[in-house]
């Protein structure tokens, strides 16, 4: 056929924005976090993330094959998930874990939905609960920090987290590391997964985000606002037993969580007022979780569970319409 | 323990009791009649009948308003059945499955322009009547196997319609669906057909496919009561089916199709068994 | 500069330096003019003449048909030498009337120059409906119609769009510039016709030559200009009724029903030449432009003007064309072929090249709420084009699909290359299929 004119419904030109160009733009957000995890935790850090961000794209291809759909490789969201899975994970994590983990990322957390886009839940959240409730043991053995070069061979730690769980539980107090030598908590300089501990490289990521516009400002700060709020009521009436907003922020999956877990557009809402409720209910449930729960993180399944809530929020969230007529008009 | 025995046992007995309190005080009248024929019903809830689902359809001819052979779907055993139940007799109509009158896929049929949109026939159609040159062609797009409730149209890998004639039921969906209305009921026992759509002079049909209608009048001229042409368009006329066969290999563009020497190019269906009718007598 | 805007909407290349500042320059007049019995909302006119027929510019050829309808006019002095379906902007041969010109231009002699201020409401209105004048903006809806509002509905607003806020096109922005008399007289005279005081003009901020020259010229007469921030689709009826007056048109109403008529500025100043001169709708200014034109410009077009004509008047086609836009980049449509004529609603010409387009498939919707928040409307685009793929057609009503005024926003920023406007518009059509059953 020589050489046809194209015909389409209007609009004729398009912002050249793609799925892969966003997905790409979080995996560079994540950068100076996953690095500087490496530089933390050494060779095991490094290998769990490998096995995590090549596992997830053999997976999701093996799935397509078995589905008989083309490949969806090339628009990377496989990729993101690892790396997302993998920032979850404890750096001592046994290899079969992670790899099991990214099997259950890509075909349970998103594949038998019916791929990128149909999946109500996060998958990289959906694998990191699996793992956690299947593997106890070893998802919850840290190590502490030995930077590359230190010559420092691991040492089994707890996170401030756990500590913090512990301590209460036993004692009723909170103890020593909850209240000073926050500067630790800043950099990356603690116990616990690889994509928990440097509180300054996650925001520079997420500040990337922001200003790539890639998300927007409505679920990260509803989140980490409603935790620092919530979390600074508590330790307002006791300060002994509940620990500062500070600690809330820098330790534990906050600061991952409220920009690239809650943020993904998949799993979240699409209207800024269901992003706002959204983020709000995360808050909540995760200082709800740290507090009062029985695990000392809350990030995860509070994730987990407003996820579940989105349909439902983006239903009763739909923005007001141009025009809107408050009395019921005659239908035509 | 003995405590823990009582007084989950003493729930369950209050709650069995109250459910089944429940199921009498709250129980809805349904005429049992309703009920068996829902039963007799293909339950695929296809909507040919014109009602909301088998359990709508059901409860209409329970209340006697309705004629029980609307289910083409169900054939003529589900139409026996509801009137053994209802007691009145069956009357059941001819068999049809629906066939697309059209044999050019992208190999035989030009475009007019290339498309970019949605997958979707209607849309497609919206924007400059369809990218087929063809005005009557089959689009290839899918909305007739999108809308088949039974899996019966599977679309070829040159982008033609192809409808089972084993799995096809008659519900009519695809033929309200067709923007083209090239989809057309036809009788089950008539397996001859003239597999075009397009009532464009002959020339101009040449121009844009390899195997439309052209009315060169050969199929009339060799079996005249089994063919009509109208509107530069060969039709095959089906209470004289069985005499239409002689002419498909007269035909010089190769339009008429045995369906029991099998289906168009490209289809995956293995030609169909003798037509499934009850009185054959072919 | 005080900017007005709306909520909604987003910014892409205005692209209109390639033919802002170029005049306006006259299109000769080609071989044969194709014009269409259909070129407005409403029923098609009926042609009332023969193949044979000698006919004088501003001619009647076709009459109108009912009241939501306009009659057609020759657009040259010459003889008919067809009366037959030709390939329509709409995608399919419809009937038209072929005209050879004579190259004399002569216009008709029973048409009469008015003086609009002797001339009552409803002779003006006449005059505008006699000379077929519909909306230049390029939605084509008879004007006279527009003036004409049902009893109770009282009217204290008239907004001329001059915006103009489809990238590429800049037609509005010439005549702003150069025939801004015309357009002033267009706007009294539509002032009297509507008996309203407030009278706004509204350009975007990407035309400061014509905010500054307009501020002068509408000083005298009372007629604001409010210059507005370049957003698409500011130029949308509903979007400058919300800019400029800060009143929304109620969902499922007119602007009307608001107080307010817009009309663009192109048919501003051809009411002026229909009352003043007499003279019908038979040509207007259209920009052709695209990476796929040698010489993009501003041309007065002959109504009836086959493409391919315009195409040689601007220095011919800059390489293979993949794509024929009559309108802008974002509303307008794709044609068949450059045999298509010219018609009173063809605001552009774009052409497209292979390269210049974005083929790509369509992937699955991530969910990424960008199209959720540029939609000037508010609509949640991706549900509504979700339930459409699925044939839910109550749901998509539920989630408001009428509403949609098309704008292609959603379109344009979605990073999966979905066809959500082509996917609303699908609800639409099947919301309307179902409502006439009923």
């Amino acid at each position: 056929m020589e050489n046809q004119l194209y015909l389409s419904s209007s609009p004729h030109i398009h912002s050249g924005e793609t799925t892969d160009k966003v997905m790409r733009l979080v995996i560079y957000a994540l950068l100076p976090a996953t690095l500087l995890s490496i530089y933390f935790f050494g060779l095991p850090a490094l290998s769990v993330l490998l096995i995590c961000t090549l596992g997830c794209p053999v997976f999701e291809a093996l799935a397509c094959k078995l589905r008989k759909q083309p490949l969806t490789l090339v628009d990377g969201s496989a990729a993101l998930t690892g790396i997302l899975l993998a920032m979850n994970l404890p750096p001592s994590c046994p290899w079969w874990i992670a790899l099991f983990g990214a099997a259950v990322a890509i075909l349970v957390g998103k594949q038998v939905y019916g791929g990128l886009g149909y999946n109500p839940f996060n998958p990289a959240l959906v694998a990191r609960v699996v793992l956690l409730i299947s593997f106890p043991v070893q998802m919850t053995s840290w190590t502490a920090p030995a930077p590359l070069g230190s010559g420092i061979d691991a040492v089994t730690s707890a996170t401030p987290l756990g500590e913090v769980k512990t301590a209460v539980m036993l004692t009723g107090k909170l103890p020593e590391l909850a209240t000073s030598g926050f500067g630790h908590y800043f950099t990356g300089d603690m116990a616990g997964c690889l994509g928990e501990v440097s509180a300054i490289a996650l925001l520079l990521g997420g500040l990337f985000l922001l200003y790539k516009k890639v998300i927007t400002w409505h679920i990260p700060v509803s989140f980490i606002g409603t935790v620092l709020a919530i979390g600074g009521i508590f330790w307002l009436v006791d300060p002994g037993r509940y620990p500062s907003p500070l600690f809330h922020l820098l330790t534990g999956g906050l600061l991952l969580g409220a920009f690239f877990m809650a943020t993904d557009m998949v799993t979240s809402p699409v209207t800024y007022r269901g992003m706002l409720i959204f983020g709000c209910g995360c808050g909540l449930l995760t200082v709800l979780i740290r507090l009062f729960g029985g695990y000392p993180e809350g990030v995860s399944f509070a994730i987990l569970l407003m996820n579940a809530c989105t349909p439902l929020i983006d239903r009763y969230t739909r923005p007001k319409l141009y025009g809107q007529v408050e009395s019921l008009k005659a239908e035509g | 323990m003995l405590a823990a025995v009582l007084s989950i046992g003493g729930i369950g007995l209050v709650a069995a009791a109250a459910l089944g309190l429940a199921a009498k005080k709250f129980a809805v009248e349904v005429d049992p009649r309703e009920l068996a024929i829902l039963e007799a019903l293909p339950g695929a809830n296809c909507g040919a009948c014109g009602y909301p689902g088998c359990a709508g359809y059901a409860k209409a001819v329970a209340e006697g308003t309705i004629s029980p052979n609307l289910c083409t779907p169900g054939g003529a055993d589900t139409v026996e059945a509801i009137a053994k139940i209802m007691g009145i007799e069956a009357i059941t109509a001819e068999p049809q499955v629906a066939v697309v009158l059209c044999q050019g896929d992208n190999r035989k049929a030009t475009q007019k322009y290339r498309y970019l949109g949605l997958t979707d026939c209607n849309a497609a159609q919206k924007i400059a009547d369809g990218p087929k040159t063809c005005p009557g062609g089959c689009l290839g797009m899918g909305s007739c196997q999108r809308a088949c409730p039974f899996g019966a149209i599977e679309m070829t890998p040159e982008g033609l319609a192809v409808i089972s004639r084993e799995k096809c039921t008659g519900c009519t969906k695809c033929v309200a669906v067709c923007p083209r209305q090239v989809i057309k009921m036809t009788p089950l026992e008539a397996v001859t057909h003239v597999l075009c759509n397009s009532h464009d002079k002959g020339a101009a049909v040449r121009k844009y496919c390899q195997v439309g209608c052209i009315a060169c009048q050969i199929c009339k001229k060799t079996a005249p009561e089994a063919y009509m042409i109208e509107d530069f368009l060969a039709r095959v006329e089906y209470p004289q089916h069985a005499q239409a066969v002689a002419a498909v290999e007269k035909c010089p563009t190769k339009c008429i199709r045995d369906f029991s020497s099998g289906y168009p190019e490209g289809s995956s269906f293995a030609p169909p068994t003798v037509p499934v009718a009850k009185d054959n007598a072919a | 500069m005080n900017l007005k805007t709306f909520a909604g909407g987003l910014h892409p290349p205005d692209n209109k330096k390639w033919s802002a500042d170029k005049p306006i320059e006259l299109c000769p007049l080609p071989e044969e003019l194709i014009i269409p019995a259909a070129q407005h909302i409403g029923a098609p006119a009926e042609i009332c003449v023969a193949v044979g027929d000698t006919v004088k510019k501003g001619q009647m050829i076709a009459q109108a048909k009912g009241f939501v309808s306009v009659p057609i006019h020759a657009s040259t002095s010459g003889e008919v030498i067809a009366i037959e379906p030709r390939l329509h902007p709409m995608g399919r041969p419809l009937p038209a009337v072929v005209i050879k010109p004579d190259g004399q231009d002569q216009w008709d002699d029973s048409l009469k120059p008015n003086d609009p201020e002797q001339l009552d409401s409803e002779t003006l209105k006449s005059l505008i409906r006699d000379a077929g004048i519909v909306g230049m903006g390029g939605a084509t809806f008879p004007t006279h119609v527009k003036l004409s509002p049902p009893e109770g509905k009282t009217i204290d607003t008239l907004i001329l769009n001059g915006v103009e806020c489809e990238p590429y096109l800049t037609a509005d922005h010439r005549l702003m510039l150069e025939q801004s008399e015309r357009l002033i007289d267009g706007i009294r005279i539509l002032r009297k016709i509507l008996g309203v005081k407030d009278t706004i003009i509204g350009i975007e901020a990407n035309k400061p030559d014509a905010i500054e020259h307009l501020n002068k010229e509408c000083a005298p007469h009372q007629i604001q200009i409010q210059p507005l921030k370049v957003q698409y689709p500011q130029g949308a009826e509903k979007q400058l009724i919300d800019a400029c007056t800060s009143r929304q048109v109620p969902s499922g109403g007119l602007p009307m029903d608001c107080g307010v008529v817009v009309q663009n500025v192109g048919t501003c100043a051809a009411i002026s030449d229909a009352v003043r001169l007499g003279r019908p709708l038979v040509e207007r200014v259209a920009t052709v432009t695209g990476p796929g034109i040698k010489e993009p410009k501003n041309l007065l077009v002959a109504v009836g003007t086959p493409l391919q004509h315009l195409v040689d008047q601007c220095g011919g086609l800059n390489g293979e064309p993949a794509k024929i836009i009559m309108g802008g980049p974002m509303m307008g449509q794709a044609q068949l072929s450059l045999e298509v004529p010219a018609i009173r609603g063809t605001s552009g010409l774009l052409i497209f090249r292979e390269p210049d387009l974005q083929v790509r498939p369509a992937g699955p919707c991530i969910r990424c709420g960008r199209c959720v928040s540029v939609c000037p409307i508010h609509l949640q685009p991706t549900t509504i084009a979700a339930y459409a793929r699925l044939d839910l057609i109550d749901e998509a009503e539920h989630y408001n699909a009428l509403d949609c005024i098309e704008c292609g926003c959603c379109t344009y920023i979605c990073p999966a290359a979905l066809p959500l406007v082509q996917s609303i518009r699908h609800a639409k059509g099947g919301i309307m299929a179902k409502r006439r059953k009923l």
